[in-house]
């Protein structure tokens, strides 16, 4: 593979770079992608939603031959403590619309289709191939990739880091720091199998409807993370992360965890006669805004998690995935055709580009919730025990009155937290958002 | 030793036996470099690795088996700052190869 020479080398092929490609490729560049896995998707996890609308831009007709697992019409939002959750569920049947909002998708199935696409559009795939370090000539400039497979060169006019979180070519050239461990999230999920009847029977669902749970509480044991149940055709994702720097303070273990959110009395039943077929673990970029490095040089563009593009509020990472890498391949290929160098100049294109997008507005927009969390762990401890207590107290009919019963919920709120404490929570919690 | 079982009896060995490896035998991709006494950080990833690769011996050092790993980079992340470890991605084709991911 030596002497060959491309338009654009993009290393890794997960939703970044499959977008990348994909785009470059169709527009007739000559693009080779290298994967290090045996097969796309052999490395990689989500969740998993998959967003239609970025994959629409770049496939527009995704839906016909994609494998999808059932299309989103319920989201279940759980506060949870050791014994009960409190939940906000949205249930519309406007989502079993003609072409759905969001999927459950399995990765590594879905790496593969994509995957099959980008070839099909012309791209060269090698797998089972290693990106150790990039190549630069005597001005600095990015020309090419150095791999494991026989200690191979190749050679290219730019590189397209999608390598994802680890981002380990980018890093050991110098690109970008390391990772800082309060940046990242650790998460553990297993696959669950069931027969769909008993799926649809136990989420109320009919056809290929599904649900979603997302659930923070005492369940990361005062960590920040946060905990999920998606509902695939004939299986259940199940999960939970937290903030690696949370993981090197307490004793606990991310298995540990994950065991005892299966066992929540809310959490058991819903898996119950289930087969488990896979643990899997990979790190989440969560620093948000402020974490971002820098994203261009000469010859070198970053898309993706290794760009840390993961609104973790919103738990959206895929389709900002395949939004940059889809922004770079066509700002890529738009130099191309004006022959203009890839220099960072002119690669800068990107980041312009990127900026009128909901990427760079979302990500701007919370910015400051990453330092709000790690400031405010009550929210993860306290406030679900407060909420599920209240909600308790409340319910339970048991003779009380009911305006003895809000004088102690409010009394328990002040006890545990200074009227102060608890507007200040809201005045900051209310000033990351916005 | 490390703690590897869950009050729920679950062991973590259990859980890595469903996955997929392909092991680079012989070809360890973590390697803990020789140290007297383990920092606070390596110490730590005897609980925090989620495949539980990392065990303390009765010399009080910190090993790795590497057959489990699914490759999250925790261990690298958490020991940066210290550089106890030394990681690579196994070669291509090695290591983990999840079914559903
Ligand atoms: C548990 C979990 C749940 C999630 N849930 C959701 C969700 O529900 N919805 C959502 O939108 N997002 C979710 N995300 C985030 C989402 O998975 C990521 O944002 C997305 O996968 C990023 O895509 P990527 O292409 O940038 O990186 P990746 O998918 O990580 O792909 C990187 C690729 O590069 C390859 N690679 C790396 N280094 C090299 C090298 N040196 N040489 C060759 N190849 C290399 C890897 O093998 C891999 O295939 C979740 C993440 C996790 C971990
Ligand atoms: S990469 Fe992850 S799974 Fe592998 S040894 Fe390190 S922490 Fe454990």
């Amino acid at each position: 593979m030596s002497d060959e020479h491309f338009d654009a080398i993009v290393v890794g092929a997960g939703p970044s770079g499959n977008a990348a490609a994909y785009t470059m490729a169709k527009e007739g560049l000559k693009v080779l992608q290298l994967e290090r896995g045996e097969y796309p998707g052999s490395k990689n996890v989500q969740g998993a939603i998959l967003y239609a609308s970025a994959l629409e831009q770049i496939i527009p007709d995704f839906r016909e031959d994609a494998p999808l697992e059932r299309h989103v019409i319920e989201q279940r939002m759980w506060t949870m403590d050791d014994a009960s959750h409190v939940g906000m569920h949205y249930r519309s049947n406007d989502f079993n619309e003609e072409k759905p909002n969001r999927y459950t998708i399995i990765r590594a199935q879905f790496d593969k289709w994509f995957s099959r696409k980008v070839r099909d559009a012309g791209a060269t795939l090698l797998c089972e191939t290693t990106v150790t370090e990039l190549l630069r000539d005597s001005s600095g400039k990015v020309i090419g990739v150095r791999t494991d497979r026989n200690a191979g060169k190749v050679f290219a006019d730019v590189v397209i880091l999608a390598e994802g979180v680890n981002g380990l070519v980018g890093q050991r050239s110098g690109l970008r720091s390391e990772v800082a461990p309060d940046t990242v999230a650790l998460a553990v999920k297993e696959m669950h199998f069931l027969p769909r009847e008993v799926i649809e029977s136990r989420f109320n669902l009919k056809g290929d409807e599904g649900v979603v749970i997302e659930a923070m509480g005492t369940i990361t044991k005062g960590m920040t993370g946060t905990g999920f149940l998606y509902t695939n055709e004939e299986s259940i994702s199940v999960g939970i992360g937290c903030i690696v720097s949370d993981f090197a303070e307490n004793e606990t273990t991310p298995y540990g965890l994950l065991e005892a959110f299966k066992n929540h009395p809310s959490i058991k039943p819903l898996l119950a006669g289930s087969e488990c077929k896979e643990y899997a673990s990979h790190l989440i970029p969560e620093g948000g805004y402020n974490a971002i490095p820098r994203l261009v040089g000469d010859g070198w563009i970053v898309v993706g998690d290794a760009g840390q593009f993961v609104n973790a509020v919103h738990r959206e990472g895929s389709n900002l995935a395949m939004t940059t890498g889809r922004i770079a391949g066509e700002t890529v290929v738009w130099l191309n055709r004006r022959r203009d160098e890839m220099t960072k100049a002119n690669l800068t294109e990107y980041t312009r580009r990127l900026e009128q997008t909901f990427v760079m507005k979302d990500m701007k927009k919370y910015r400051k919730i990453p330092d709000f969390l790690h400031g405010n762990k009550h929210v993860f401890t306290l406030y679900p025990k407060l909420f599920t207590n209240a909600a308790q107290s409340w319910f339970r009919v048991d003779g009380v009155d009911k305006r003895s019963k809000e004088k102690q919920i409010m009394s328990s709120f002040r006890k545990s937290r200074s009227i102060l404490g608890l507007l200040g929570d809201a005045f900051k919690l209310a000033r990351a958002w916005r | 030793m490390i703690e590897t079982t869950h009050a729920t009896g679950m062991k973590v060995e259990e859980k890595l036996f469903q996955n997929r490896y392909l092991v680079d035998a012989g070809r360890p991709h973590i390697k803990v470099l020789p140290h007297d006494k383990p920092s606070k950080a390596l110490l730590a990833l005897t609980h925090a690795c989620p495949a539980g690769c990392y065990a303390e011996n009765e010399r009080g050092q910190v090993e790795i088996t590497a057959d489990g790993c699914m490759e999250c980079g925790t261990c690298r992340i958490m020991t940066a700052k210290t550089g106890e470890i030394e990681w690579n991605y196994p070669r291509g084709g090695f290591g983990i190869l999840y079914k559903f991911g």
